[in-house]
């Protein structure tokens, strides 16, 4: 009968949230505290009918605990939730170890991020929060920092969200590091996501009429048009599970060798492949979209990574080498 | 929900009403006569035990002591209100309109339900949480790192772990003992500080660079943090320090966009290494490795002058992807 798995710890947690929640309140309506609770109208009626078969360990139907279920239950009940005698749970749990820390890191991020002004409205709540939670447990040794980029970039992200939301296109100037560039282009935002400690507007984008990621500390400028989105509303990939870049037909396989100085590349960049070779060394296949792309990270990590094939990128990177090593005569 | 999972919720309830409203410890006797009448011994302890542990990872505090003169050993148990309940948090509108936000921060799924779960115990002391009432953008917080998780836990418990790491450029890992102090946010990356009992010093390791799972070795509470501890500033003073200085490059026109976002000068269509283009003197200021990687990825847009040992770099990279493309063919 029940709306989602749940066991009795998780009833009971809801219930030692519920009593306190009506009580502070008076009427409260069975919706209404479903809603509070985030489960279903059925599941608090459930948990009702325990709480009734619960009180004072004396035995006697007085003791017992009081839920006025016709007017939960029958047809011309008003749905309002009204209990007795639990004058003794009127007041709700300390915060867990885990929940505690869990909203004052939250919080110190919100701070990190903020202006002043706003700053200053979370500093008092954290201090409250703190004083609260400072009981039993030590001072929380978890520093989420500043958000990289600070404000501007938290507001650019809101802004993004929004507009994905609401199916708007968005005007990006962005700067695209492989053609060492700032472009201008319109494209239809699907949503924000996050991987590898970047964040990403993902997004159809019109110039290259495809899927394209964006990552938000190179968008120089977005601006939010009336315009509404061109391409089917999609959710954002999840760039855990699909990867950064899904196999296309204009997307090359590159196997690069790279020496243990080079590994991390295999932390930060889409690799299909990986096998061990001797010394440290990794030989690893790369989805290449863009073959100026590759010859960057390569010029970068000179002379820690080669290319084993195919031969056409491993000649043009020895060009562009020798190229860069002329100016110096 | 199954009724067994209601009758255990029940019974947990029951549980700890008996052992809240009662003034003094009450004995095991009482609570198997009350709670568990039908169960044989065996089964009576390992349900009790089985309830109390469900009770406590709730953060009920369940305490336990000798009942009185009469019952010399027998322990008894009791729940003492002011350290169940939540203390009175007063907030104003604004505080709890930052609180609301506090929901939102986390993209990690269950610290994201640990603070839904606080406010929602705030909720139920009748602080009213309006989250529409603030236009401010929050902040994302993500923690994609897999042994995230372990390092938090055992910051809150002050439990040793153990782990293997990779140093960056190091061949493979080694495996590392760490009391961990603190887990700090640091350009959108985890770290984890703490007293590395190896080496019998303090370190700070990113959690990115941690392979495998991380295991808690040890119980709880078996160290301390030092006093005065500030895990932000430790982070920061080990971890390698930024070598600062100042770089002249020649970069062609339209080139290096980046490089000029942050100059410390530019001097256009000054005489460069050739006449494919015009060249801009660019001045930056920054050192360390990382510079000649990011100016290396230019290729043969920037040239450097200065500083002598960054240009003798460059160039000997260069010269080292030359000569291995010369052997491979």
């Amino acid at each position: 009968m029940s709306m989602q798995p749940t066991g009795a710890k998780d009833q009971v947690a809801r219930l030692l949230t519920l009593v306190p929640f009506l009580h502070a309140r008076g009427a409260v309506r069975l919706e209404d505290a479903a809603h509070a609770l985030g489960v279903p109208a059925e599941q608090v009626l459930a948990d009702l009918n325990v709480l009734l078969m619960c009180g004072l360990p004396g035995g006697y139907p007085d003791d017992l605990i009081d839920v006025d279920l016709d007017a939960l239950e029958e047809p011309g009940g008003d749905g309002v939730i009204r209990i007795t005698n639990a004058d003794y749970l009127a007041r709700p749990l300390r915060l867990t170890p885990t929940e505690a820390t869990a909203i004052i890191v939250a919080l110190r991020a919100l701070r990190g991020s903020a202006g002043e002004e706003t700053r200053e409205i979370v500093d008092r709540a954290l201090g409250k929060l703190e004083a609260a939670a400072a009981h039993g447990t030590g001072t929380v040794q978890i520093d989420p920092g500043d958000t990289p980029g600070g404000p501007d970039v938290v507001r650019l992200e809101a802004d993004l969200r929004q507009a994905a939301a609401r199916h708007r296109q968005v005007r990006l100037s962005y700067y695209v590091p492989s053609r060492d560039e700032q472009s201008e282009r319109v494209v239809d935002p699907r949503g924000i996501v996050t991987a590898h400690g970047f964040t990403y507007l993902d997004a159809w984008c019109h110039s290259a009429e495809a899927p394209r990621l964006f990552r938000l500390d190179r968008i120089a400028q977005a601006t939010v048009l009336d315009s509404p989105i061109e391409s089917d509303p999609e959710p954002p990939r999840d760039l855990g599970k699909d990867g950064f870049f899904p196999q296309s037909p204009e997307t090359t396989l590159a196997t690069i060798e790279l020496d243990p100085a080079a590994r991390w590349v295999v932390e930060y960049y889409p690799v299909h492949a990986v096998r061990r070779r001797r010394g440290g060394r990794l030989e690893v296949d790369l989805v290449v979209a863009n073959e100026r792309w590759l010859e960057r990270l390569l010029l970068r990590l000179a002379p820690h990574a080669r290319v084993l094939s195919p031969a056409s990128y491993a000649e043009s990177y020895a060009a562009a080498a020798r190229d860069a090593l002329s100016l110096y005569g | 929900m199954s009724s067994t999972t209601g009758r255990k919720s029940e019974r947990l309830l029951n549980l700890l009403i008996m052992l809240l409203v009662q003034r003094h410890y009450v004995s095991k006797d009482r609570i198997r006569e009350i709670l568990y009448p039908d169960a044989s011994t065996d089964a009576f302890e390992k349900m009790f035990e089985r309830d109390k542990e469900e009770l406590r990872s709730l953060g009920v505090p369940i305490e336990v002591g000798n009942m009185d003169a009469y019952f010399d050993d027998e322990p008894g148990y009791r729940v003492r209100a002011d350290r169940l309940a939540l203390p009175d948090i007063a907030l104003t509108p604004d505080e709890a309109a930052v609180i609301g936000l506090a929901t939102r921060v986390w993209q990690h799924a269950r610290l994201a339900d640990a603070t839904t779960e606080a406010v929602r115990k705030l909720t139920a002391l009748g602080v009213e949480v309006d989250e529409s009432a603030l236009d401010i953008a929050e902040p994302r917080l993500s923690a994609d790192e897999p042994s995230f998780d372990v390092f938090w836990e055992a910051t809150q418990e002050r439990t040793p772990v153990e782990f293997d790491y990779r140093r960056p450029g190091a061949p493979r890992t080694t495996t590392r003992h760490l009391q961990p102090w603190g887990v700090v946010r640091y350009s959108g990356r985890w770290y984890v500080v703490g007293l590395d009992t190896d080496r019998g010093e303090e370190r700070v390791f990113r959690l990115s660079r941690v392979e495998g799972e991380a295991r808690k070795k040890g119980a709880p509470g078996s160290y301390d943090v030092p006093p005065g501890t500030d895990v932000r500033a430790t982070a920061v003073r080990l971890a390698p320090a930024p070598s600062s200085g100042e770089a002249v490059l020649l970069v062609r026109r339209d080139a290096g966009i980046a490089l000029r976002a942050d100059a410390v000068s530019v001097e256009h269509d000054v005489s460069g290494p050739d006449t494919r283009t015009p060249w801009d003197r660019v001045r930056i200021s920054r050192g360390g490795t990382g510079v000649a990687d990011e100016l290396l990825g230019y290729g043969a847009a920037v040239y450097v002058e200065s500083p002598v040992e960054l240009r003798a770099e460059v160039v000997s990279r260069l010269q080292a992807i030359v000569a291995g493309a010369e052997v491979a063919s």
